[in-house]
């Protein structure tokens, strides 16, 4: 009696009752479909805001505008404002050796037309050192200048998204667009970036500052300050000469109740990691549970087939089939269940990450694939060993007058 | 000559203290070499019993049974499989077919479970399959069979392995008188051929067939006869 005939005969007893069987199968299917899809997914959408981030540069620093710590305002009455001459102060060789640029940003919603087309976006006023600090390349035309900075030159650099909804198939670059009544002249395009599952950053229309200031958003505080370290292992340092130029600019004297917080990107990235790892694991625990469930519908299957069967194993021990000969049948029957839900459950999950699951382009784990299926054959082989011990362990006589 | 079947002083009771039932109240039995024995009896009378403890199928509850020389009292469950599947042929009753599973493979089931390699135990089940003449059903499932066709089979079945004892319990019970007379016939040549066969019945014209006649009465031998012919 060697393996390969028990697992002949395990396998005619899978195929004896197909319903059933299936149904079985289909159990196992579904929590190993779950497992590898939900890890998947939770694995693309911590990717995608990963890269979302990586995009605006790990090594830079965004100097935001406000009190945000657990101190508030800190009794103050008066937030000093963000001003051009804080992001010049910033970019001091002297007292900020690691910054290489800072750029202030103002933004603004603005309905834009081209030709009657409308669309409605942000309008980001900068300097030219933001297209580096922030990582856009062009795609057309060129950037704007610090000298259109300086004139308030209403030229326009466009984003790929708004260039679609503008233009079409139009090349955009020397053409005029008017926002909020103000036309522009429209200097390049930006290479697409793509969406990060959140938020599209390729919504987007840059503007020299001044000319934005001047028509959009007045010349109030700044929104943001984006600071460029010289490296991302500068960014650190970059950060704390940002803090003592703006404390000293700002007259803080409390680091509780500065007007101003600084976002480092890294930190924000370990942070964002660390979040999606724990949503992963949670979704992962969850398909875990389905696949269990699935491994208990095996003991209750195979319980109902020893019993169904009980008179066929008192047969095949009056024959004078072993123990081991009866317990290896019913053990091989309960893993050729969960093995072919394994593999019918990858190859569900195969298809089913191809395509986008609330937004996420799911990503595989390949650990993911292999543990599920590992998990499901064990689940055959633990769950399937109760019901095989007791076929095993019927006395022949009782087996056979069984009805 | 070693008997197939010795049993000597065999006793079975179920229950204990007041409510227990004396199946078999000392059963002295030999069964030679290539004898034909009916056992007889009414229902109760213990010889269901007897029947399980020759074919190893339960264990007595004192006296020593030897099967072709071996004790059967002091093996254990795994020997007692060893047992079943080398020395004895069962046919039972309700001809007991695996269902969902064809006559050819049914068959070659006592040859698999002792480790015979597949082509040999193909041949050797079409051989049996040809000899209770149904070599053209090889590959019929029990329930596209006739009563008489499957009791056949489960003949061949219990044939292929070349076991020292054929044990019938009752295996005309459930078949008609034409099916009847087929499987008493074919019995009849395997003991021509030399066979050990024990059978059980409660039918005195099935008993007929055999050389030798024992009938049980409340768990003990009460008559013996031979069958001149």
């Amino acid at each position: 009696m060697n393996l390969l005939e028990t697992i002949r005969i395990g396998l005619r007893g899978v195929g004896a009752n197909k319903l059933r069987s299936g149904l079985t199968v289909l159990g196992i299917l579904i929590g190993v479909a779950a497992v590898i899809v939900l890890v998947a997914v939770g694995n693309g959408s911590s990717q995608a805001v990963t890269s979302s981030i990586e995009q605006l540069g790990t090594n830079t620093l965004t100097v935001r505008h406000g009190a945000f710590g657990p101190g508030g305002d800190g009794g103050r009455t008066q937030f000093k404002d963000l001003t051009v001459d804080d992001a010049i102060a910033l970019a001091d060789d002297v007292l900020a050796p690691d910054v290489k640029s800072a750029s202030p940003v103002v933004s603004a919603q603005a309905a834009c037309t081209y030709e009657g087309t409308s669309y409605s976006t942000s309008i980001t006023g900068t300097w030219p050192s933001y297209f580096e600090a922030s990582n856009l390349r062009l795609a057309s035309g060129t950037y704007f200048t610090n000298d259109d900075v300086t004139s308030s030159r209403r030229s326009v650099v466009l984003g790929q998204t708004v260039v679609d909804e503008l233009f079409g198939t139009v090349d955009p670059v020397g053409k005029e667009i008017v926002c909020e009544g103000t036309p522009f002249t429209v200097l390049g395009t930006l290479e697409e970036k793509g969406s990060s599952g959140f938020q599209d950053s390729d919504d987007v229309i840059i503007a020299p500052l001044t000319t934005v200031q001047g028509h959009l958003t007045g010349y109030s505080s700044l929104d943001t300050v984006l600071v460029q370290a010289v490296s991302g292992s500068a960014v650190e340092t970059a950060e704390s000469e940002v803090y003592s130029i703006l404390d000293d600019r700002h007259g803080t004297t409390d680091t509780a109740s500065r007007d101003y917080q600084v976002l480092n990107q890294a930190s924000l990235l370990s942070t964002v990691e660390d979040t999606n790892q724990v949503f992963t694991v949670l979704l992962g625990a969850v398909a875990a549970i389905s696949l269990l469930v699935g491994g208990i519908g095996i003991t209750n299957i195979m319980l109902v087939t020893v019993t169904e069967r009980t008179r066929e194993i008192g047969i095949r021990k009056a024959i004078g089939a072993s123990k081991a000969a009866i317990m290896g049948q019913f053990l091989v029957e309960a893993t050729v269940l969960s093995i072919i839900g394994g593999v019918a459950g990858v190859a569900v999950a195969l298809v089913v990450t191809q395509f986008q699951i609330a937004g996420v382009t799911p990503v595989i784990m390949p650990i993911s694939v292999v543990g599920a299926f590992a998990v499901s054959v064990a689940l055959g082989l633990f769950f399937g060993s109760y019901p095989a011990n007791r076929a095993a362990s019927l006395r022949p006589i009782e087996a056979l007058r069984h009805e | 000559m070693v008997p197939v079947i010795a049993l000597r002083a065999i006793t079975k009771s179920y229950g204990f203290g007041e409510t227990t039932v004396h199946a078999l109240r000392g059963v002295d039995l030999t069964v030679e070499r290539g004898d034909y024995l009916a056992i007889m009896g009414h229902s109760g009378s213990g010889k269901s019993t007897l029947m399980n403890i020759i074919g190893a199928l339960d264990g007595a509850t004192t006296g020593q049974y030897e099967l072709d020389g071996i004790h059967i009292d002091s093996l254990d469950e795994s020997a007692l499989s060893i047992v079943r599947n080398r020395k004895i042929g069962f046919i039972f009753q309700s001809f007991n077919l695996i269902p969902r599973t064809t006559a050819l493979a049914n068959v070659e089931l006592p040859l698999l479970y002792r480790g015979v390699g597949r082509k040999e135990r193909r041949d050797r089940a079409a051989a049996a399959l040809a000899s209770v003449g149904l070599s053209d059903r090889t590959a019929h499932q029990p329930n596209e069979l006739s009563g008489g066709q499957q009791q056949r089979v489960a003949v061949a079945r219990a044939l292929v392995a070349e076991p020292s004892l054929l044990l019938a319990d009752e295996p005309t019970g459930n078949l008609d008188s034409h099916a009847t007379s087929d499987v008493l016939d074919l019995m009849d040549a395997m003991h021509a051929e030399g066979r050990t066969i024990v059978m059980i019945t409660h039918e005195d014209e099935v008993a007929d067939r055999a050389d030798r006649v024992i009938t049980l009465v409340d768990g003990e031998i009460s008559a013996e006869r031979w069958n001149r012919r």
